[in-house]
């Protein structure tokens, strides 16, 4: 048997002062996708920086295997020519450095890591034409500084652009969903979508069941205090919709006092 | 005084005793002896005087220059072109340590409008015509390095825009430092932009000399009449062991528009003086700069805009990199006269420390007279963004890579802002090789 596309065993970590997970077990084989959800200050979004190698998490315990390899030992930029992507809850502006010539540097990263020639100008822009197409990317935002200026839709649909340009193996998405409008959720969604297949894995992080409508996962998770307190099918995704969060915690603190 | 402050002037005066003038018109004889009396007064200045106190001239001082080119023989064609890089079709006009060499120079074909003669030959030809302007705008009183320059008035360039003239062609003045034995070059250029007329400069100081050590002492006089458009790039592109000190000083008349950009990527010590004065109403300036500082090296820019006369507008963006323990030094003084109402007036300096030993003191300096005035200044010292660092390296990007485009994006709001499309690109790509030499492990 192949070794799973991601495996997650008792992992601890801190940021800053706090404690934040404390213990996660989670694998994901190869063409599944998983819901993490959870209230705030579950560790939804440690658990995606932990993944991607974020500075300011330390990881304390525990392994975490990717593709049979020690995912922790990697650099983030190793970790993503290996094929993790990150898509962030809050992308970063940065001034003076168009999407274009970074999206060019990201994808003849990831190529020449693998052996491959390199895009030049004219492929690259074939290539874009073709994905920014998927999610509806207007043709300027490619002219203009990383996420500069852009609003909250721009922004994500920028991150899921950049990951279909990316191909990852293991996709993580960390709330992709929080400030869109339904027109937008549905844009970045079908992105999302795209990208599915038998190979790839992904980890979608959110607060609303309403993301989970437009990407079905096999698995969702219910994170709390820094645990995975329930698994389940999609059907958990409905329940937590329906009841809240109250009750998930209530039955994570009578479990573990 | 210091003892080797006074030696240093002692060994400057008698170079300049020994520099045979090209010529002996009176005008040019007096100026060169005031401004010769004036170096003697004021000598080189120490870190006690106010204009001087973050800069230390203790390795100039300690070093002894030869007169300009004594050594060297002119360099090629291919060797000139491939430092200065004239990607754009212009008028090449290259002098080599300080001396204008007709032979590596190609004004632009097609007759351009713009006039640029060698200044040696102007003096020797019709010298009767520089007496207006030639000394008029930098003060040796004030500037102890204007004095020294001055006191040797020999070669360098006379540009004239003449009236109503629209020059699309722009003008690449090129000063070569060339030989491996430091000597004393200072070139100077009197730029007259006429009424009406538009155009655009780049003065270049670049060096190929391997060993460097060479005092560059640059004066450039810019006059701009009413109506003027002219664009000056200053490119600084010294041996990280060479000295370059300047003084750029220009009076603008009625309704001109002048955009002063300076961009310094490096030199043990570099000191730019830059004097704007607005003198006639609706006239307009931007003065933008890039400088950034490595391992042992200092960058200080000192600018003045002086507001003398009402509704005029300036805008002055100066950006600093210091990584390793490389130092800058920004002093913007901002001068609103009495009678000067409605001014505009906005300055910016924002800094990037690469590194804990890098260093950056800055002040800007607003003195405002008149009351209906509109006025902003600021400053600014950050490091990099560590978000955006993790951003780019979790696409894939290398830790160094994505510092440079970090560093590089920061700088890119003044090149992006360079009047010539094809020079801010190669800029651009001059920064990123420049930033690629700081040595590993220099940051934090």
């Amino acid at each position: 048997m192949t070794s799973p596309l991601l495996e997650i065993k008792g992992l601890t970590a801190t940021a800053g002062e706090n404690q934040i997970l404390n213990g996660i077990d989670l694998v994901i084989q190869p063409g599944e996708v998983h819901a993490v959800m959870g209230p705030n200050g579950s560790g939804k979004s440690t658990l995606a920086g932990a993944l991607a190698g974020r500075p300011g998490i330390e990881i304390t315990g525990g392994s975490v295997f990717y593709q049979g390899k020690d995912l922790l030992g990697l650099e983030p930029e190793e970790r993503a020519r290996e094929g993790v992507f990150l898509a962030f809850q809050y992308p970063v502006e940065i001034p003076g450095v168009t999407n274009n010539y970074f999206l060019k540097a990201a994808v003849n990263a990831g190529r020449a890591h693998r052996g491959e020639e390199e895009l030049d100008a004219m492929d690259f822009m074939a290539l874009v034409k073709e994905k920014a197409a998927i999610v509806d990317m207007p043709k300027d935002l490619m002219s203009r500084a990383i996420n500069e200026g852009f609003s909250g839709g721009e922004k994500k649909r920028n991150e899921v652009l950049q990951m279909l340009l990316l191909e990852p193996k293991l996709a993580v998405l960390d709330e992709t969903d929080s400030g869109l409008d339904i027109d937008a959720l549905r844009v970045v969604a079908s992105g999302a979508n795209a990208l599915r297949d038998a190979d790839r894995g992904m980890l979608v992080i959110t607060h609303y069941q309403r993301l989970l409508e437009y990407i079905p996962p096999d698995f969702v998770h219910v994170l709390s205090g820094g645990r995975i307190v329930r698994s389940g099918g999609k059907e958990l995704a409905l329940e937590l919709e329906e009841k809240g969060y109250g009750w998930i915690e209530d039955a994570a603190e009578g479990s573990a006092s | 005084m210091s003892q080797a402050h006074e030696a240093a002037r002692d060994a400057l005066l008698a170079l300049q005793a020994e520099a045979t003038p090209a010529q002996e018109t009176p005008f040019v004889a007096r100026l060169r002896a005031e401004a010769r009396d004036a170096f003697a007064a004021q000598g080189l200045p120490t870190t006690r005087w106010e204009e001087w106190r973050y800069t230390s001239l203790a390795r100039l001082v300690e070093s002894r220059f030869a007169l300009e080119g004594e050594d060297t023989a002119t360099p090629s064609r291919e060797e000139a072109e491939s430092v200065a890089f004239p990607v754009f079709a212009c008028g090449l006009f290259v002098f080599v340590n300080g001396q204008f060499a007709p032979s590596l120079s190609r004004p632009a074909t097609a007759g351009g409008p713009v006039r640029v003669e060698s200044l040696a030959r102007v003096l020797t030809e019709s010298p009767e015509t520089l007496e207006p302007w030639l000394g008029q705008l930098a003060s040796s009183k004030e500037h102890p390095f204007v004095a020294l320059a001055t006191s040797f008035l020999s070669d360098g360039a006379v540009v004239t825009v003449p009236r109503s003239a629209d020059s699309q062609t722009p003008i690449h003045l090129v000063f070569l430092t060339t030989g491996d034995e430091p000597h004393l070059c200072q070139p100077r250029v009197l730029i007259r932009a006429e009424r009406g007329s538009r155009a655009l400069v780049i003065q270049d100081f670049v060096s190929i000399s391997k060993q460097g050590g060479h005092l560059r002492n640059a004066v450039s006089e810019v006059f701009l009449e009413d109506d003027a458009d002219l664009g000056l790039v200053t490119l600084q592109r010294g041996h990280p062991r060479s000295f370059l000190t300047t003084g750029l000083f220009a009076r603008q008349e009625r309704n001109s528009r002048f955009a002063s950009h300076v961009v310094t990527l490096g030199g043990q010590l570099v000191r730019n003086e830059l004097q704007v004065t607005l003198a006639g109403e609706g006239a307009e300036c931007r003065l933008d700069g890039l400088f950034v500082a490595g391992d042992g090296e200092v960058i200080d820019n000192h600018t003045l805009v002086d507001h003398a006369v009402p509704h005029c507008t300036s805008a002055e963006l100066y950006k600093g990199i210091l990584d390793g323990d490389g130092k800058g030094v920004f002093r913007g003084r901002v001068v609103v006269r009495p009678d000067a109402q409605k001014t505009a007036a906005d300055q910016s300096n924002p800094n990037l420390l690469l590194s804990d030993g890098a260093e950056i003191d800055t002040k800007p300096q607003l003195e405002i007279y008149a009351d209906d005035v509109r006025c902003s200044h600021g400053s600014a010292i950050g490091r990099l963004d560590e978000d955006a660092l993790f951003y780019l390296r979790a696409r894939g990007l290398g830790e160094e890579e994505a510092r440079r485009l970090l560093v590089s994006g920061f700088a890119a709001e003044v090149l992006r802002g360079l009047p010539d499309e094809a020079l801010s690109s190669t800029l651009m790509e001059e920064l990123r090789k420049r930033l690629g030499r700081r040595e590993p492990g220099a940051r934090a």
